[in-house]
């Protein structure tokens, strides 16, 4: 009986310990969101956030793909998931023409690993990721903009700036979008959210694309890394989770 | 005057009430006991401190990070401000019990903030009084102190319930004794900054309003308001009407030290945000960014920092991207 009992302990725990901040939902992670497929662990997937995280509602977070630039063919897209938010995943970013970087802010429940899992062209994932301790809650308390009712007036308008030397070798691109972005865990406020984003150029090629879950701050700050050369002008498109449009000119 | 003032001063310290004057008596904490360790120590006469960690808040200093002081006026005791818990507040009274004999007439909370209030328990059959802005922010803000503090600091919080001023106090002049204590109100670091100048030792309780070597706390601050606050109190120093600064955190000391340090600090946290915002940087960036030598040994340091960062950046970052489209 005590063997099996180790046995049946052996398979999670081998697991949480391939992961290098020895998470007890790891493993459900990677067979709910990565289909069970092989992990690498690695530094050059990098996750930044503040150790603690003071404002649980508004956590800083940039992920960081450079170096596995000349790795599988570079990132095809990346996974944000924090393990132990009631909603776990917190978003997913193809780069495709732009960096493989990105700024945002995110909503946390309660302290818990945050990972940037990034899949390269040869279909190989790479994971980073960092703990991150919080007081907590963030998840299921209303934002401000929902706590005073001032979101309707602003609903979906974008505010959008390029910055030409905040990062050597990129053009920085900030847009904000107003969007209460309700997680659907405050009692009588269902799920709002932003869905889907995507920058396209005056030929509608898309620069980059992201698609926005429920742990995403209220009326997102996003921060992303275009090269140096390229369009001018872009439209941010996209749609919330009620079919709601965003349509904003981008320009230099 | 001063040098009156100083030879008042050794003798009194001569006489051997309390901790001698000097360098600051860090509390001797015991966490097992709950003991905050605390020591009077005399600064001028008839006037004591009781010195906090200059750290943030932790289990191992036992959430004590503040200042506290007690003037035994001959005419009764001023009490200011009460710590950070039910016990801090106990501690406190039987610390200032064996030094002094005279009853304690009135309790001062110099501001909404809970280290300087949450020992009010310890003092229910005593008049504890703070200015009215104050007393609002207590009662609207005192169940989020309690579970925050409860987090962070554990067992020291063991029956401590909020308790805000009872008396709203207006800005006058107590003749107490020998004493002229001149209570002002000033904002900037909190809506209302009650600072309290005692004008027969020439110290000033500077509250929320002076840090010295710590980083400045600023969850409820204006800092335009805060930097006037900071030119009015050097004034007052020109002016010969303090001598020595009492703040709230950070050591007792001399003329202006506190106040142009948190000057500097509020100055360059401005243009930090200011510069960062026009540049692009993200929050998360500008948490990571080192600060000046000068800042760096400061206590509550990185904390401070960012939660001020947390707090004030993502309105310049707003400002920065211009109109919505």
């Amino acid at each position: 009986m005590l063997l099996a009992g180790a046995l049946c302990g052996l398979g999670p725990l081998h697991a949480a310990q391939d992961d290098p901040l020895g998470s007890p939902q790891w493993p459900t992670l990677r067979r709910q969101y990565l289909d069970g497929a092989p992990v690498r662990f690695t530094d050059a997937m990098r996750v930044r956030t503040p150790a603690f995280a003071d404002d649980a509602l508004n956590v800083p977070v940039q992920i960081d793909g450079r170096a596995l630039a000349g790795t599988g063919g570079g990132i095809r897209r990346i996974l944000v998931l924090a393990d132990r938010n009631p909603i776990r995943e917190v978003l997913g970013f193809e780069p495709l023409r732009a960096l493989p970087v990105l700024a945002f802010r995110m909503r946390m429940e309660q302290a818990s690993p945050v990972r940037a899992l990034a899949q390269t062209h040869d279909g190989q994932w790479h994971a980073g990721g960092v703990m991150v301790q919080a007081a907590g809650g963030g998840c299921t308390v209303p934002g401000a903009s929902r706590a005073d009712g001032s979101w309707r007036n602003t609903l979906n308008q974008v505010q959008a700036r390029i910055f030409p030397n905040a990062m050597e070798g990129s053009r920085r691109l900030r847009v904000r979008v107003m969007h209460p972005m309700d997680t659907g865990l405050v009692a009588g406020i269902p799920a709002f959210h932003l869905e889907h984003l995507e920058l396209a150029d005056a030929l509608g090629q898309p620069w980059w694309r992201l698609e926005l879950h429920e742990p995403v701050s209220e009326n997102p700050i996003l921060t992303l890394e275009l090269p140096t050369a390229g369009p001018q002008e872009f439209r941010l498109l996209g749609r919330d989770n009620n079919g709601n449009r965003i349509d904003a000119e981008v320009r230099a | 005057m001063r040098r009156l003032r100083v030879a008042a001063l050794l003798l009194a310290c001569a006489a051997g009430a309390g901790a001698q004057a000097g360098e600051p008596a860090p509390p001797r904490v015991d966490a097992r006991r709950l003991d905050y360790g605390l020591q009077p120590r005399q600064i001028a006469p008839g006037t004591w401190v009781l010195e906090g960690a200059v750290e943030d808040f932790s289990r191992a200093n036992g959430c004590n990070i503040i200042n506290t002081a007690f003037i035994a006026t001959g005419e009764g005791v001023v009490v200011i401000n009460t710590g950070p818990s039910r016990l801090y507040g106990e501690q406190q009274r039987r610390a200032i019990a064996r030094v002094t004999d005279e009853p304690v007439r009135q309790v001062l909370n110099l501001n909404l903030h809970p280290d300087y209030f949450l020992g009010n328990q310890a003092w229910d059959d005593v008049p504890t009084q703070a200015l009215a802005g104050s007393i609002a922010g207590m009662r609207a803000e005192g169940a989020a102190y309690e579970d925050n503090l409860y987090r962070l600091c554990g067992d020291w919080m063991r029956a401590t319930r909020a308790s805000p001023a009872r008396q709203a106090l207006q800005p006058q002049t107590l003749r107490l004794g020998r004493h002229r204590l001149e209570l002002r109100r000033l904002h900037g670091h909190t809506p209302d900054d009650l600072v309290l100048l005692d004008h027969h030792t020439g110290v000033l309780f500077a509250g929320g309003l002076v840090f010295a070597r710590r980083v400045p706390t600023t969850p409820h601050a204006d800092m335009a308001a805060w930097l006037a606050s900071l030119d009015t109190l050097a004034q007052w120093q020109a002016q010969g009407l303090f001598q020595t600064v009492v703040p709230s955190h950070g050591p007792v000391h001399a003329g202006l030290l506190g106040i142009e340090q948190t000057r500097d600090w509020l100055l360059w946290l401005r243009q930090l945000m200011q510069d960062g915002a026009e540049r692009g940087m993200d929050l998360g960036e500008l948490m990571q960014q080192p600060v000046p030598a000068r800042f760096a040994h400061w206590g509550a340091q990185p904390a401070e920092l960012r939660r001020s960062l947390a707090q004030w950046y993502p309105g310049h970052e707003q400002r920065a991207l211009g109109r919505p489209k």
